[in-house]
């Protein structure tokens, strides 16, 4: 986790990079002045950052929710895996095509169960940005992560999924292999799996490219993220044709965790440290892992069949009409 | 090669979108003519009137030029260059089932604006003008009759209903109209025409998805054949689901289908796409349609595969 001054600061956090400005100062003058002693001060100025961070996560506008799922210093699924998990074993491609490194997975044990974790991964620096592409995957990584998965309901281990996307990826190859397709076949198959399957959002749900690892007994969502259709930019290019409301676009589109828990779209907010997961990553993946471990916990009573039927159910019961 | 289109533009609802920064978004010239065309026909829906005398049309690949009733006798299809013309539910149950007799179903399903979505216009109000403009209900109608003797469940949808958006109607009534095969004992086909969700629907247009592909899990089950009929255009959340996920997937001639849309690619990869990309034929060369079929030869070929599925 990056530490101050390489932390990198959203317009609505400068308030946060002010006080640690402070605190930079106060220690020089400490190193110049050795007979006062600054330490309460510093003090001081660390709990009012803490306070800060409580401050602004408590008052977001939809549209600095969505810039605080894309904080460059946020945790990425490798992270959480590092955190939540013990003895993972990445595995490798989809056996057809190549290996996507926007998605990756593997087996690994959290709380005593085997599990399989799936989930897009984006790029820590700008190489790995470019190699990750962004966490936009190509026909390839869907069909990886549900060899994965398929692989799992062989050997009975629960899945879990960790969407990070801002979708799946538009290129010309990805339509020539069937991006489409992949995510479809994704949607039918996890509707079916016959073990436990829990997906959290942990930064961006984009639209099919979300839903395509998207399908479980329990989706949750982490405090500070988004979930809907299409990003806010992309709505406010459509629909208000122009580049310049996506602020409009984010708070019509309802894309919160508030939200998405209120419409029962979502199971459950997972909490995250104050300010954001990027203040804590330790913190962050300990509040995920509870929240998985429980529901692992709830779902393994529960019978094969009854979990699907269960599952294609909750998903039946979406939508609004008149009649 | 065909003017290109701009198929998010379509989601918008919006007719006029000559203003669009996102690319070309003038709506093409066939587009309108469908509309002005579609309007005709549907008066004529609604009082089985012929559709009126004297107009003439043409067709927008070969300029060549007919009046509407020898169009419609040759099943809206370019009698001089075979293209397929863009048309709505009525026109393929009319083509599809004996004598053009039908039972509609779910008709009393309809679009709700549960979150209260304001783009450039409310979403209400937006359902309400097309509601004023036109007989249809939502995107997609669901309906079961006879081909050449065989009874089947058709949903298909109408691209002028907003694009033929995937919103909650469309997931509702797709799961109806599977639980109505189910019980009946039916095969079940869904003619797609879509630019993708419908964004006034935020999340619960995306779960559609979801729920759609649970149906079909069901219906999977109880060994029902399901085929997914590609027309000209569909695209996002309908590939990315039931659209692709047919026992068979079948297309029109010249269709354009795909996950993102031509103008969404061209912009990420800062090129020109090869000539015949994202058409039926481009899909059914890389294995994604088993096979492309003339709306001429549609009906007899249904017939033949309810046969072969069954006996
Ligand atoms: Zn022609």
């Amino acid at each position: 986790m990056p530490q101050y001054p390489n932390r990198q600061f959203l317009d609505f956090e400068q308030p946060i990079r002010e006080l640690y400005e402070q605190i930079d100062q106060t220690k020089k003058m400490a190193e110049k002045n050795t007979k006062i002693d600054y330490s309460s001060n510093i003090q001081q100025l660390e709990d009012l950052i803490v306070e800060k961070r409580k401050e602004i996560t408590a008052n977001l506008t939809p549209w600095q929710r969505v810039q605080l799922s894309r904080h460059p210093d946020r945790p990425y699924t490798m992270k959480y895996i590092e955190k939540m998990t013990t003895g993972f074993v990445e595995l490798h491609g989809d056996r057809n095509v190549r290996d996507d490194k926007a998605m990756l997975g593997g087996f690994a044990q959290i709380d005593g169960h085997t599990v399989m974790i799936v989930g897009q991964q984006k790029g820590i620096n700008t190489k790995m940005r470019q190699q990750r592409n962004f966490g936009m995957a190509n026909p390839e990584g869907y069909r990886k992560a549900l060899r994965l998965m398929k692989l799992a309901e062989k050997f009975n281990k629960p899945v879990i999924t960790l969407i990070d996307t801002p979708g799946a990826f538009p290129g010309q190859e990805a339509e020539e292999r069937g991006q489409g397709e992949a995510i479809a076949r994704n949607i039918y198959e996890m509707i079916r799996l016959k073990v436990p399957v829990i997906c959290v959002i942990i930064g961006e749900g984009a639209s099919g490219g979300a839903l395509g690892i998207g399908v479980g007994d329990r989706v949750l969502m982490m405090e500070n993220t988004w979930y809907t259709v299409i990003s806010p930019e992309n709505c406010s290019a459509i629909l208000w044709r122009s580049w310049e409301k996506k602020e409009v676009a984010a708070q019509q589109l309802r894309l919160t965790s508030t939200d998405m828990k209120g419409f029962g779209l979502v199971d459950e907010i997972v909490p995250e440290p104050s300010g954001g997961a990027h203040w804590n990553y330790t913190e962050a993946a300990a509040y995920l892992k509870d929240s998985i471990v429980k529901a692992l916990n709830e779902l393994k009573n529960i019978s094969p069949e009854d979990r699907v039927n269960q599952r294609i159910e909750k998903f039946g019961r979406m939508g609004f009409w008149n009649e | 090669m065909k003017k290109e289109e701009d198929f998010d533009s379509n989601l918008s609802g919006e007719e006029e979108s000559s203003d669009n920064p996102v690319g070309a978004a003038n709506a093409e010239a066939r587009e309108k003519w469908y509309r002005r065309f579609r309007k005709g026909i549907t008066t004529a829906t609604a009082e089985k009137k012929e559709t009126p005398e004297g107009l003439w049309s043409k067709c927008p690949e070969c300029n060549y030029i007919c009046t509407t009733t020898e169009l419609k006798e040759n099943l809206f299809v370019c009698p001089k260059c075979n293209y397929h013309h863009r048309i709505g539910s009525e026109e393929y149950y009319e083509i599809l089932f004996d004598n053009g007799e039908y039972i509609s179903l779910f008709d009393n399903i309809t679009s709700r604006d549960f979150l209260g979505f304001t783009d450039l216009k409310p979403y209400q109000k937006r359902l309400d003008d097309i509601h004023a403009k036109t007989d249809l209900k939502d995107s997609m109608r669901v309906a079961v009759g006879k081909i050449d003797g065989e009874e089947m469940v058709i949903a298909c949808m109408d691209f002028e209903f907003i694009g033929g958006s995937l919103g909650s109607v469309m997931g509702e009534k797709f799961s109806r109209a599977v639980d109505y095969a189910i019980q009946h004992k039916l095969p079940y086909m869904v003619i797609s025409k879509s630019g993708g969700a419908r964004m006034m629907e935020s999340a619960f247009s995306l779960m559609q998805l979801a729920k759609t592909s649970g149906k079909l899990s069901q219906l999977s089950d109880a060994g029902l054949p399901y085929i997914s009929m590609l027309t000209d255009p569909t695209f996002g959340g309908i590939s990315a689901s039931f659209g692709m996920l047919g026992d068979l997937n079948i297309a029109e001639p010249g269709a354009l289908i795909g996950f993102a849309g031509p103008r969404v690619i061209k912009e990420t990869i800062k090129k020109d796409l090869p000539e015949g990309f994202q058409r039926s034929e481009f899909l059914l060369e890389h294995g994604f349609l088993d096979f492309i079929i003339d709306r001429k030869l549609l009906k007899q070929r249904l017939k033949h595969l309810i046969v072969l599925f069954r006996d």
